[in-house]
């Protein structure tokens, strides 16, 4: 019997895949990495791409991650995906929006906190247009 | 007959007001399914994330996190997770007693707080009390979003970076079952190396690109990963909450429309006597 290595890929939110393989392909941040059984221990950050799973008969699982963690042991592997797309900018936007929400809320005036929402969702919106360009000119896809 | 018919039209309206808890009971103990199970959905990545923060901190001690040493405090932090809505009993209640009780701690001893709140409960109660309130988050749903949480909760992290804020808590419901929830302030900064679990042998990863950058992307998410998993927990106390108010308030309007049932059949009987006893008194007359 092939050696096999159990896989999990888990996101803050939910377990996405649990299961074995005979190897798995991740994006990590310098170069993709293909793991087989009893790699030596591993952690790397991974980039926005596909994280590939084959399973003992041969056939390939597909999952996209926006980034994350890869944690290997020799007989496991574990994908901490991101929910989100994170880049620093973005980060920054969302962080300024729940500042700027904060004190909205506080002052409590319908109207304008109506009219700022709308500009903090469009301005994050830019900022998520802008990464996802990035992304895609980065991966040539 | 005035008077039954004014118990009748209390009884048709107590009748549907129990309707309405009724029903809200029952899509309250639905929900709590669901978010008892987006509970579970999410301890798999906090579980991971715990065993490789203690790895980590463990195996480098010559790279001292910032999220890991103490320090002096002049100013401390407070996450406050709440509820959107009311309906759920004495849930905010209580945690809002619990808050109240930790920040007057910290103030005795001279320090500063910093609020970050979770749930417009917790806005409309902070906007009365007064609080310095540096980020906010409401309407997050029923299925919150982690997405939702990234900027309120970097907010907190800048701040201790920046050595705004000292220490760093979380105060949120948690769920022990249906019937129980319990208000609880944790520390999220710096880690308590207690809750690290401890290395039974000396052996360490490969980092690619180098310690420092995973350690430093690891502590973020781990950060983020606490404060969704409270979001997540508070969810279900609250539908649970609700749920149990909703019984109570259903089972109590039944009670109340047995009362006033008596009360109707009552009064209906008195005037069938009044009305007999006039006609057989006028009867005699003639």
């Amino acid at each position: 019997m092939a050696m096999t290595l159990h896989v999990d890929i888990v996101s803050a939110e939910e377990e996405i895949f649990s299961g074995t393989a005979t190897m798995v392909f991740a994006p990590a941040v310098m170069g993709e990495v293909g793991i087989t059984p009893r790699h030596t221990p591993l952690l790397t950050r991974l980039k926005p791409g596909e994280v590939r799973v084959r399973t003992r008969e041969g056939e390939e699982i597909f999952f996209y991650v926006s980034g994350g963690m890869l944690e290997v042991q020799p007989h496991v592997v574990t994908v901490l995906s991101d929910t989100a797309i994170r880049a620093k900018d973005l980060d920054e936007a969302a962080a300024t929006a729940a500042k700027e929400k904060a004190e909205k809320a506080m002052a409590d005036q319908k109207s304008d906190f109506e009219y700022a929402q709308a500009q903090i969702e469009l301005a994050q919106a830019l900022a998520q247009l802008s990464t996802l360009r990035k992304i895609r000119d980065h991966t040539g896809r | 007959m005035a008077n039954a018919k004014e118990i009748r039209t209390k009884i048709g309206s107590i009748q549907n007001t129990q309707k309405i808890t009724k029903a809200m009971e029952m899509v309250a103990a639905s929900k709590m399914r669901k978010a008892k199970a987006r509970m579970q959905a999410a301890r798999p990545y906090a579980d991971k994330m715990h065993v490789v923060v203690s790895h980590l901190a463990q195996a480098h001690p010559e790279y001292h996190h910032a999220y890991l040493a103490e320090r002096e405090v002049s100013r401390v932090g407070f996450i406050i997770i709440s509820t959107d809505r009311g309906l759920c009993g004495g849930l905010n209640t209580n945690l809002f007693k619990t808050v109240v009780k930790a920040m007057g701690e910290w103030r005795d001893k001279g320090a500063e707080i910093d609020l970050c709140l979770v749930g417009s409960k917790a806005q409309s109660f902070f906007k009365r009390l007064g609080g310095n309130v540096v980020a906010h988050a409401s309407h997050l749903g029923d299925a919150p979003a982690l997405n939702d949480l990234i900027g309120t909760i970097k907010v907190m992290l800048d701040a201790y970076n920046e050595g705004e804020i000292d220490r760093l808590f979380l105060v949120h419901n948690e769920f022990i079952n249906t019937m129980t929830q319990q208000a609880g302030v944790s520390q999220l900064l710096p880690v308590e190396s207690a809750d690290l679990e401890e290395l039974k042998h000396y052996w360490d990863y490969i980092y690619e690109p180098d310690a420092k950058e995973v350690l430093d992307a690891l502590m973020v998410r781990y950060i983020e990963s606490l404060v969704y998993r409270g979001v997540v927990e508070n969810l279900a106390c609250e539908q649970s909450a609700r749920m149990v108010a909703m019984k109570a308030a259903s089972d109590n309007a039944g009670t109340l429309i047995d009362d006033l049932q008596l009360i109707y059949n009552k009064a209906r009987q008195a005037a069938i006597t009044q009305e007999l006893s006039e006609i057989v008194s006028g009867a005699a007359a003639v």
